[in-house]
């Protein structure tokens, strides 16, 4: 393992106060870091707050500003953080308005998330994503996981909170984003999570991890690598199949980067990834590109599609100031 | 069953070092199947435990065990710190101050209740559970408490053929199946060291 650290032990605090001082004029870090907010709250406003596992950042942290989350939990590396977390970051931004946690699809995030609801006592409401696709969807499984699709549902139900949105209006929202969401990845080397100090899995320098999720687990299968282009068809075909219609739609898409891949790559995927939308005749309306929700320093890249709708595509082109996404301010 | 501060403490300190003790093994069973980090979320609560440990023990056997158990829910973290969580303490809310074996095993069974809700589980789905729910049964029987310990680990390693679903491991599908799992593998060691401690008193 060759990464930057002082100690494994402190290599979260360290960073939590590292991003907290490089962005003083937006966050806050609370009381013995267990949450990242917002400098100035919004009166009256329904208080955001997400949160997970540590190691996919700018996700949940960078996205902690006007137009986007109010408070976000930062567990340790790719573990869920605790409930006095959510609760202490609810009794935080709670201007009166009720709170919304957005959590991502894993066991560990929801109990936690729940446990944290029921100790704090306050008016919260739970909206999960769960937008992979290389997971079925079944009783025999945990279902989807929670991934890159997650900060597209924090900017779009973000962006309608500062409107002044209600707390049943936004987790309905939330859903309807979440569902109109759908995400697929392929590992090309995994990451390696500090504290273990090796690899997470092993995997030949020719081959990939098609369906990976965001904590290195494995998708659907393993397979020897091929062409930017034949990937990025399968990707977005496997999306494209579980909408399940031809309806053309609007689309916002994002091209996220698991951390170790160069951004010259992922605007290669991306190109390809447009290609292939453009021919099923489908319209990208809005484009992201860059490491949004990253895995550590895993090489690979995950393509997300949100199917927009007219009230979708005003909240994410409206005005956002955060770490890790700004524009229209 | 009379068990003073003393023995409370001896518990506490056997439980949490074996655990302490075996973080790279559990570490280890995650990373086949799960995220790997296991071994180092439970260490890492079991050594606020220990830290802890003579303030814990000089209450009740019900306070200290809701206290093991709100100290693993603040400091685990991921899935294992609410189930652990929910376990102690619901040991501690069902279990007397001089628990007979019977009142024990009745406390097992409203811990194994809890732990099933919070986690949305049942048996077989290849967790701690499928550890707890033969020792339960056993205890029903009226087994001898001495064999628990080789029961819990029989149990523990008959989740390496099941098929994961739920949890992370669940994701896997049928690559789940062949690895043990590692909540039970701790379930079993967390159990071993209670019924050791036990006996030796």
């Amino acid at each position: 393992m060759k990464k930057f650290i002082n100690s494994t032990d402190t290599l979260l605090a360290e960073s939590l106060d590292g991003f907290a001082a490089a962005h003083g004029d937006i966050v806050v870090l609370g009381e013995e870091r267990k949450f990242v907010r917002r400098r100035t709250l919004n009166p009256g406003k329904v208080g955001l707050i997400s949160g997970g596992g540590s190691g996919h950042e700018p996700l949940h942290a960078g996205f902690v500003g006007v137009g986007m989350l109010d408070a976000a939990c930062p567990g340790q590396v790719f573990t869920a953080p605790t409930p006095d977390q959510m609760a202490e970051a609810a009794e935080a931004v709670d201007t009166g308005a009720g709170v919304l946690f957005i959590v991502k699809n894993y066991e560990g995030d929801i109990m936690n998330f729940e446990m944290g609801r029921e100790m704090s006592g306050r008016d919260v409401a739970i909206i999960v994503t769960d937008d992979d696709v290389a997971v079925e969807t079944s009783t025999y499984s945990t279902g989807r996981r929670g991934v890159a699709g997650t900060m597209i549902v924090e900017k779009i139900v973000g962006a309608a909170a500062e409107r002044g949105t209600d707390l049943p209006a936004l987790a309905a929202l939330g859903a309807r984003t979440n569902l109109a969401t759908r995400s697929m990845g392929v590992a090309l080397t995994s990451c390696t999570v500090p504290a273990a100090g090796r690899p997470t899995f092993s995997i030949a320098d020719d081959e990939i991890e098609v369906g990976v999720g965001i904590h290195g687990e494995p998708g659907r299968r393993r397979e020897k690598l091929t062409s930017a282009d034949a990937l990025a068809n399968e990707m977005v075909a496997a999306i494209l199949a579980d909408f399940g219609t031809d309806t053309a739609n609007d689309v916002l898409l994002l091209v996220n980067g698991f951390g170790a891949t160069p951004a010259m790559e992922l605007y290669l995927m991306y190109h390809a990834a447009r290609r292939v939308l453009t021919g099923r005749g489908v319209t990208v309306a809005r484009s992201l590109v860059g490491n949004y929700v990253t895995s550590l320093d895993m090489a690979g890249c995950s393509i997300t599609v949100t199917r927009l709708d007219g009230e979708m595509l005003r909240l994410w082109d409206a005005p956002v100031h955060t770490a890790g996404l700004r524009w229209g301010l | 069953m009379h068990i003073d501060e003393a023995l409370r403490k001896r518990l506490i300190q056997t439980v949490a070092e074996t655990v302490i003790a075996h973080a790279e093994d559990l570490t280890e069973l995650d990373q086949a199947i799960g995220d790997g980090d296991h071994g180092l979320n439970m260490r890492r609560g079991f050594e606020a435990v220990l830290a802890d440990r003579d303030k814990i023990a000089a209450q009740s056997l019900p306070k200290a065990l809701h206290a093991v158990g709100m100290t693993l829910v603040m400091k685990v973290g991921g899935a294992s710190g609410p189930l652990y969580g929910t376990l102690f303490m619901q040991l501690g809310k069902s279990i007397p101050d001089e628990p007979t074996l019977a009142d024990a095993t009745e406390a097992l069974a409203a811990a194994f209740g809890a732990v099933k809700m919070r986690g949305k589980s049942d048996v077989g789905a290849k967790t701690m559970l499928d550890v707890i729910a033969p020792v339960l049964a056993a205890l029903r029987d009226g087994a001898d408490p001495r064999g628990l310990p080789a029961l819990a680990d029989a149990a523990a390693a008959a989740t390496k053929p099941m098929r994961a679903v739920r949890g992370r491991a669940s994701f896997l599908g049928d690559r789940s199946i062949g690895h043990i799992d590692p909540g039970a593998r701790s379930t079993a060691l967390i159990l071993r060291a209670i019924c050791d401690t036990l006996g030796a008193a």
